[in-house]
Formats: structure tokens, C-alpha cells, sequence
């Protein structure tokens, strides 16, 4: 049972969202928000996880996912996702891969104070790539993850699901 | 040593139905290919994933072959995907490992610590359990059948004769056929791919 306020993210609603839209790997490294996703991920037989040890990793396997006819989701934290630049140029963007990032935002403050410095550079990374994207930062928002799913698949490009949700989301 | 277009003659009779990343063997096997739909030859989209493109491929397609064709450079980047490989196991992956001890394309600088590297050993210690490494073509022509039916993850390095580029990217020959947007589509119309 979700006993979650409706002001944050609950792993429930993105994992519902993830299987909603065909997602059949996750390829991911994980972050200090997605525990409780990893255990409800890991507990789905409808979900294949692909483990990786450096977000760099992740683009080109799951650009060979999708050549072979799965979907895969890639599931990264921003630090990671500025680590993985020209994989993500390379193997997802180059090769018109349709695919979703969802991208734990660590350091987002709706008040827009940043202390860390990697929130600070997040949104100017995408923009330098023209990727677009979506911030989700509650229950209330996650139709955006469907939203992105379905950019994704028209434009042929990736698209990235900011999770801002200031740490908490995930955590229970 | 053996020369990396014998490495590729040895194999050929192997491939079946195998999908294929040729990698940095590419411009020999396209002269030898007789299956050009599932030849994945996509250049170097960004440096190091080449076994990550075959291991996706292996778990999208449990039902074919993967041969992948990688390169120490590529590797030596990106030495963490041997144990994502290893933890995933795919059965039907074949992940050849063609070493020349040096960036080639770049003018033929040696990757570091070339002579001592043993790939295989770094491969089993990541968790594949099988593994091979080859220096003479006879060696390696030997042992291929027993490989080929071996059940994946298989590793096997293969110590070859560096051919090195001097030339100015823009200056080279281009030797690839299809663009990279048409060995994409041919891929997944072969494969009947829908997503």
C-alpha cells in the first residue's frame, strides 16, 4: 500500500508509469532516491534489470536493446548523466534512438538556491544538447513521464524525466 | 601474431545466423560477410561501447547469436562492462577481443601498458566463465569449434598485427557501404523489430 503524501513522488507511480509503456529494461546505476524503485523493479518479472558501474555504459547498451526490438528505460542520476555526454551523443542521439532517461536531479530546490553545483549545470547540459525534458517532481505530475515516453517515440530522440523530488521521493 | 583479416576468414564459417558487430574488423568482413543484414557495422558512434551495443543486442534477442568484434582501446575505456556482461550472463553472446596493442587510427600510440595486459585474465576475474586468449592464427583456427559451442558469455582475445592509419580522418578511405541509418534499418527489418 502506498501511504505516501500525494506531495512527493512515489516509486509505485513511476513504476506503474515504466510498465504502462512497454518499458522492458532498465538499464541503471543507482542513486541515493531510487532504493525503493530498485526493490519494486527487481521484484517485477515484467522488468529485466541491466546493471551498470558507469552512466557511460548505459547508452550503448541500450541502443542495442532497442536495435534488437526491446524498450529500455535508462535510469541515472544528473552527476552520471554529465559523465555520460558523448555516450549519449553517440549511441542515443546519432543513431535516432527513441528512448526515456528518467534523471535523479540531486541538488534541485524549488526555491532555486543550489548549493550543488551539479543542479546548477543539469538544465544548461540538456539545452547544450537539445535534449528536451520534463521535471517531475510529485505524484501530481508523473502523466509527464507518459508525456516523455511518447516524445520520445514521435521525434525519434531522447528524452529525460528530471526527478526532482529534493531527496525524499524515493525514501520511505 | 596473426593478421586480423585471417582472424576474420577463420571465423567466417562459424557465423550462421549470427548477428554481428564487427567493430574494428569491419572493413575486412564486409568482404566476407554473406548475411549483410545483421552485420552491425556502425563505425564508432563514441569510443568504448562496443561491448555494451553487443550486450544489448544479446538480451533483446535471446533466440540469436551475438558475435561481437571489440578492441583493447575500446575495452581498456570501458573495463567495467566486462562484469555487467559477466552478472547478466548472456547466453548467446560471443565476445571476440581483437588486441593490436595500439590506437591504430590515431597513429599507432601503444594503449596503456600494452605488452603486459592479459585480457582474458581481467575477463575471467569480471566473472565470465569462459575465456580464451590466442596468438597464432593455427591456434586460434584450432580451437574455434570447440568455442563456437560453448554456451556464452565467451571471451576470447586475439593478439594481432597492428595496421595503422597515418592519414587524416578526412582523407581515408571510406570502406563501410551503407550509411549508418540504413545498417539500423536493415537490422531491425531483418529482425522484424516493432518497437
Amino acid at each position: 500500500m502506498n501511504d505516501m503524501p500525494a506531495n512527493v513522488l512515489s516509486p509505485e507511480t513511476v513504476l506503474a508509469h515504466i510498465k504502462k509503456n512497454g518499458v522492458t529494461h532498465v538499464v541503471w546505476l543507482p542513486d541515493s532516491e531510487t532504493n525503493w524503485l530498485y526493490l519494486l523493479m527487481k521484484a517485477d518479472p515484467a522488468i529485466r534489470l541491466v546493471g551498470v558501474n558507469r552512466e557511460g555504459h548505459a547508452s550503448s547498451i541500450a541502443a542495442g536493446l532497442w536495435l534488437g526490438g526491446a524498450k529500455p528505460l535508462i535510469l541515472i542520476q544528473n552527476t552520471g548523466m554529465l559523465e555520460a555526454g558523448d555516450s549519449i551523443r553517440g549511441w542515443l542521439m546519432s543513431l535516432n534512438v527513441p528512448i526515456v532517461l528518467m534523471v535523479g536531479y540531486r541538488g534541485w530546490t524549488r526555491h532555486g538556491v543550489t548549493t550543488d553545483t551539479v543542479a546548477t549545470y543539469t538544465e544548461r547540459f540538456l539545452m547544450a544538447f537539445g535534449i528536451n525534458y520534463y521535471l517531475v517532481e510529485s505524484d501530481s505530475d508523473a502523466s509527464r513521464i507518459a508525456v516523455a515516453f511518447g516524445e520520445a517515440e514521435r521525434t525519434k530522440r531522447p528524452v529525460v524525466v528530471l526527478v526532482g523530488d529534493e531527496y525524499h521521493g524515493f525514501n520511505r | 601474431m596473426m593478421h586480423t583479416v585471417d582472424m576474420m576468414k577463420a571465423f567466417a564459417p562459424y557465423r550462421g545466423d549470427a548477428i554481428l558487430v564487427p567493430g574494428r574488423s569491419g572493413r575486412y568482413w564486409i568482404n566476407l560477410s554473406d548475411n549483410q543484414a545483421l552485420d552491425v557495422e556502425l563505425g564508432d558512434p563514441a569510443m568504448g561501447g562496443h561491448a555494451g551495443l553487443g550486450l544489448g543486442l544479446a538480451l533483446a534477442r535471446p533466440d540469436k547469436k551475438v558475435m561481437l568484434f571489440d578492441s583493447e582501446g575500446d575495452i581498456q575505456m570501458s573495463l567495467g562492462m566486462l562484469v555487467t556482461i559477466a552478472e547478466q550472463q548472456p547466453a548467446n553472446l560471443y565476445h571476440f577481443l581483437i588486441d593490436n596493442g595500439v590506437y591504430a587510427t590515431t597513429g599507432g600510440q601503444p594503449v596503456p601498458n600494452a605488452d603486459k595486459v592479459a585480457y582474458d585474465v581481467i575477463a575471467r576475474g569480471a566473472g565470465y566463465p569462459r575465456t580464451f586468449t590466442f596468438a597464432e592464427i593455427g591456434d586460434f583456427e584450432r580451437a574455434l569449434p570447440e568455442i563456437m559451442g560453448m554456451p556464452g558469455p565467451v571471451f576470447v582475445a586475439c593478439k594481432v598485427v597492428p595496421e595503422i592509419e597515418n592519414e587524416p580522418i578526412g582523407r581515408r578511405r571510406r570502406w563501410q557501404t551503407r550509411t549508418r541509418d540504413e545498417v539500423v534499418v536493415d537490422l531491425r527489418t531483418a529482425l522484424a523489430t516493432t518497437r
